[in-house]
């Protein structure tokens, strides 16, 4: 049998090891009412070079990002992950291990994680990182229970409706069981692509745990979250900043120096593939006074008995196998590998490449913002402060699914629909462009978007 | 001499890794089009490496690491089997990898087939009604279950239900993932031979409580053998039973938990199924439900289309929403489906019976050496104490899952359960041979011989491996959580 190594003989030998007495006991481990009466009906193993036949063959029913060109981003953005990512990440000393229990043969990943905390905490310019969670959406609510611990006394929370919308989802199911009130705030369709925030100047001083507000958002705006946080801060809450592209952090502010508290999202763009959604990289990074109620594993400095330096998971009294149900989180295994994953992609790149792979984006993406928005009948929707996304609106009555359509005769995924999210964004299209967009395909979609307006 | 300094102090100004291409549009300036309130000029204290240095980095860290590639890691309840590596192939397929959550469903009808006979296979495997592949791992899954009993009752009027029992010998996330679906925890003791009675539940089980949640087998690797009793108190009194999978090893095609009355069960893929543990994750947490619950299942849903195609659906009035963005850990899910196919029903039943042989062997080696507290035919695995050897000399659990190290073995898992005093929980998996178990009774034995004659030696361990005994208090008292540039 596969991956099982017993011998005919060694089984006689380990059966001849128990008494009759226990080898009746071993048959009756589970009572008899309970015990299966029929096999499983799972079809016989397949050899492995069977297998791999079988399970290419669904693969090659995908339509894969390389063979069409694709400009969706809305929370997943396809990125160049170089070689070494996947071969040093690949060493089965990292990935046949467990959470490092045992931290004097766990060096390797606990000083990755700490390597991996330090790059979150220099991304995002916050003070002290956790070693990972599961990912943008679901640390995000973690992100926002946090704040509601810091911040006992208050009903509600806020989140922008600008926030991935299956964030905003997540963080409702995450909160459906607290008394605690989740309100998301609308935002300007029209212009600007912005927060409303009359509902935070009304509410009363404390009635408040946070501000959830994305940077960009998810329509690609960079909205002005210094003035939100301000707000939200002066009514007693907590300002968290959601980053579902952490590219952006290269070119853009860092989340501390635009008013977060905790910075939070999704860190997949470095180091893991597109993957249909999964596995990616949950972050999260605070002040150094909020470190108490940050969720999830923690790997910290410390010495061994010959005063060496070394590494160990740390802060466990916040943690479920101590504290049980007074623990921060229930949060147990969680995304070892991924964030070792993107250490190594954000090291591999360094200060100066991500830098540049920043502008690289920026730069595609305003190419063709301008090859778009020179044609009649094509505008920016809102604000142009953008990263490597953002939203065009068509005219009235064009629509926007016939034109993706139409795009994907000709091999181009043209980006995510709005009216998804929004039926007041019915003529809106949300593009993002990456390195891995080359010039001539950016021309390609430009073109063809062009033609089909012009039929119209 | 391994070089073991940080990325940030091997870091070179000016030095690069890998660079991105040359640019084929023009380059546009951030301050041209931001305004400069918004625009960072640098990172600072980034890394600044070349390809070879990060190779060397890397390569020297995981040469610290021990992983089930390197010795037997009998890690109890975290079940750590081999990995197949044509798992890691299938997942680097650029059919899986190359794939964008938001394509049209026409265009990833092969990813939506993983994901829809995974949990037909989960089905079958477990006897439950149905199967979300949804939750991101264990923990998650716990969550998950929660947050759709509370649905559930509240639906049916039952808001007052807001009691989950626990048993004493749970795992710490399930206690933890109740509170945070609103529930509060009544503990329940297991009886002296290590499961728990239908007595101590008719005692405990009342209309405020929404479910027992338990492990079967459970972290004593013992099975409940009085589930189904247990089962029928519970459903009596309106609750229902939670069960958590992470013990599954030791039962596929032997019992199914839906024939026991269970009504909810998160399964770990990266356990049972093999995908890997990753150093703490990803891994996945499936959640399978009766007929009665499957409304409740977080959206996304797979479904056939009467024409054989498959898409998602959110159109679930009663679900309890999503846990997370996108469909799951969607790779991880390939390496389960892969473990499954590969070794078939047949498969996967010798394997549940030899992770039993093997914990039975091994546990009958151990007698006469360590203290067995509840000692009878175990499951998957068993729990020996350090009772013996801190009588007689001193030495204590953790001294002895040291000194193992030095031998080459990764410790069992240690103080757990919590009912056990100095517990040593040790899962050898179906995938350790006759002669590695042997080795480790072998070791086991001198290690307590050693505790004996040379106490100061096992105290004092580890000995061989790349660092002496670590100071984790020290870690705690005044926490270091990131590198900074000394001023």
């Amino acid at each position: 049998m596969p991956y099982i190594p017993h011998t005919d003989e060694d089984l006689m030998q380990m059966l001849n090891r128990f008494g009759p007495e226990y080898l009746e006991n071993l048959r009756n481990l589970i009572p008899e009412e309970l015990r299966s009466t029929r096999a499983l009906e799972i079809p016989r193993g397949l050899s492995e070079q069977d297998l791999v036949k079988h399970v290419s063959a669904l693969a090659s029913e995908n339509a894969t990002v390389e063979e069409y060109a694709s400009f969706l981003g809305a929370g997943a953005y396809n990125h160049y992950v170089p070689s070494l990512v996947r071969h040093l990440a690949g060493r089965s000393e990292f990935y046949t291990s467990y959470t490092p229990y045992q931290p004097e043969i766990s060096q390797g990943t606990l000083q990755a994680l700490f390597e991996y905390q330090t790059l979150i905490c220099q991304l995002t310019g916050m003070d002290v990182s956790n070693a990972s969670l599961y990912d943008g959406a679901s640390a995000t609510a973690e992100a926002v229970l946090m704040a509601c611990r810091l911040r006992k006394k208050a009903t509600k929370v806020m989140v922008s409706g600008t926030v991935h919308p299956e964030y905003i989802e997540t963080i409702k199911t995450y909160l459906s069981a607290s008394e605690i009130e989740v309100e998301v705030l609308g935002y300007s369709t029209r212009k600007g692509g912005e927060t409303f925030l009359t509902k935070i100047e009304e509410a009363e001083d404390g009635s408040i745990a946070c501000l959830v507000a994305q940077c960009p958002n998810f329509l690609g705006v960079i909205e002005n979250l210094n003035t939100m946080h301000e707000l939200v801060r002066s009514k007693g809450g907590l300002g968290i900043t959601v980053v579902t592209e952490p590219l952006s952090m290269a070119l853009i502010k860092p989340p501390s120096e635009l008013g977060a508290d905790i910075a939070v999202g999704e860190a997949a763009s470095f180091g893991s593939p597109l993957g249909y959604g999964g596995p990616y990289l949950g972050f999260m990074a605070t002040r150094d006074e909020f470190v108490r109620q940050m969720p999830g594993r923690i790997a910290g400095e410390t010495k061994d008995a010959d005063g060496k330096r070394s590494f160990c998971l740390t802060l466990a009294t916040r943690e479920q196998h101590i504290r049980r149900d007074r623990a921060t989180s229930n949060i147990c295994t969680n995304q070892g590998l991924s964030a070792l994953q993107a250490a190594i992609h954000m090291a591999a790149l360094g200060r100066d490449a991500l830098k540049h792979l920043a502008g690289l984006n920026f730069s595609k993406a305003y190419y063709l913002k301008n090859r778009l928005t020179s044609a009649s009948g094509i505008y920016m929707a809102f604000t142009p402060h953008f990263f490597n996304e953002f939203t065009i609106r068509f005219s009235r009555g064009v629509d926007v699914d016939a034109i993706l359509d139409a795009l994907m005769e000709d091999k181009i995924i043209g980006g995510f629909n709005l009216k998804r999210i929004n039926p007041e964004l019915n003529c809106h299209l949300l593009i993002n462009v990456t390195e891995l967009n080359s010039r001539e395909d950016i021309d390609r979609l430009a073109d063809k978007i062009i033609e089909l307006t012009e039929k119209k | 001499m391994l070089d073991d300094r940080l990325l940030f102090e091997k870091s070179v100004v000016g030095r690069t890794g890998i660079r991105p291409p040359v640019p084929d549009v023009p380059l546009v300036k951030p301050s041209d089009l931001l305004p400069a309130t918004l625009i960072r000029e640098d990172i600072e204290g980034f890394p600044e490496l070349s390809e070879i240095d990060l190779s060397r980095h890397y390569t020297a860290l995981s040469s610290l690491n021990f992983g089930i590639d390197t010795g037997m890691y009998p890690l109890g309840s975290c079940t750590m089997k081999y990995n197949p590596k044509v798992n890691e192939d299938i997942a680097s397929l650029k059919g899986f990898t190359a794939i964008h959550p938001y394509m049209p469903d026409s265009l990833v009808q092969g990813a939506l087939k993983v994901i829809c006979e995974l949990e037909e296979l989960l089905k079958e495997i477990t006897g439950m009604d149905a199967v979300s592949v949804h939750p991101s791992a264990g923990a998650q899954g716990e969550l998950c279950g929660m947050l759709m009993l509370a649905s559930y009752f509240k639906d049916r009027g039952e808001d007052k239900r807001k009691k989950i029992i626990i048993p004493d010998t749970a795992h710490g996330t399930n206690p933890a993932s109740s509170a945070l679906a609103g529930f509060s925890v009544v503990p329940v003791k297991t009886d002296k031979s290590g499961i728990l009675s239908a007595e101590a539940i008719r005692e405990v089980m009342d209309e405020e409580t929404a479910a027992l949640m338990l492990t079967n087998p459970n972290t004593l690797g013992l099975f409940e053998t009085n589930i189904k009793e247990i089962a029928d108190i519970v459903h009596e009194k309106g609750g229902l039973i939670y069960c958590d999978g992470a013990n599954l090893n030791a039962i596929m095609g032997l019992a199914k938990l839906g024939d026991m009355g269970v009504d909810i069960v998160q399964l770990n893929l990266h356990k049972t199924f093999s995908t890997p543990h990753g150093g703490g994750g990803p891994g996945s947490g499936p959640i399978g439900v009766t007929a009665e619950l499957e409304p409740y299942l977080p959206v996304p849903r797979v479904i056939k289309n009467e024409n054989g195609t498959l898409s998602l659906t959110t159109d679930r009035p009663n679900s309890i929403g999503r846990l997370r963005a996108f469909y799951g850990q969607f790779l991880v899910l390939v390496k389960a489906y892969s473990y499954i196919r590969r070794l078939g029903g047949e498969g996967l039943t010798k394997v549940s019976e030899t992770a039993i042989l093997n914990a039975n062997y091994l546990k009958e080696g151990l007698r006469g050496t360590f203290d067995i507290p509840f000692d009878r035919a175990c499951m998957h695995e068993c729990v020996v104490t350090d009772k013996l050897q801190l009588e007689e000399s001193g030495v204590s659990t953790m001294d002895i899952a040291k000194r193992l190290i030095d031998y080459g073995f990764h410790p069992p898992t240690i103080y757990f359960p919590l009912v056990v005093s100095g517990a040593m929980m040790i899962e050898p998996t179906e995938t350790e041979s006759l002669q590695s178990i042997d080795e480790l009774v072998r070791v086991m034995k001198l290690v307590s011989k050693e505790a004996k004659e040379d106490p100061q030696t096992v105290k004092s361990a580890p000995h061989r491996a790349p660092r002496k005994r670590i100071d984790e208090t020290a870690a705690a008292r005044n926490p270091v959580l990131r590198w900074r540039e000394e001023a």
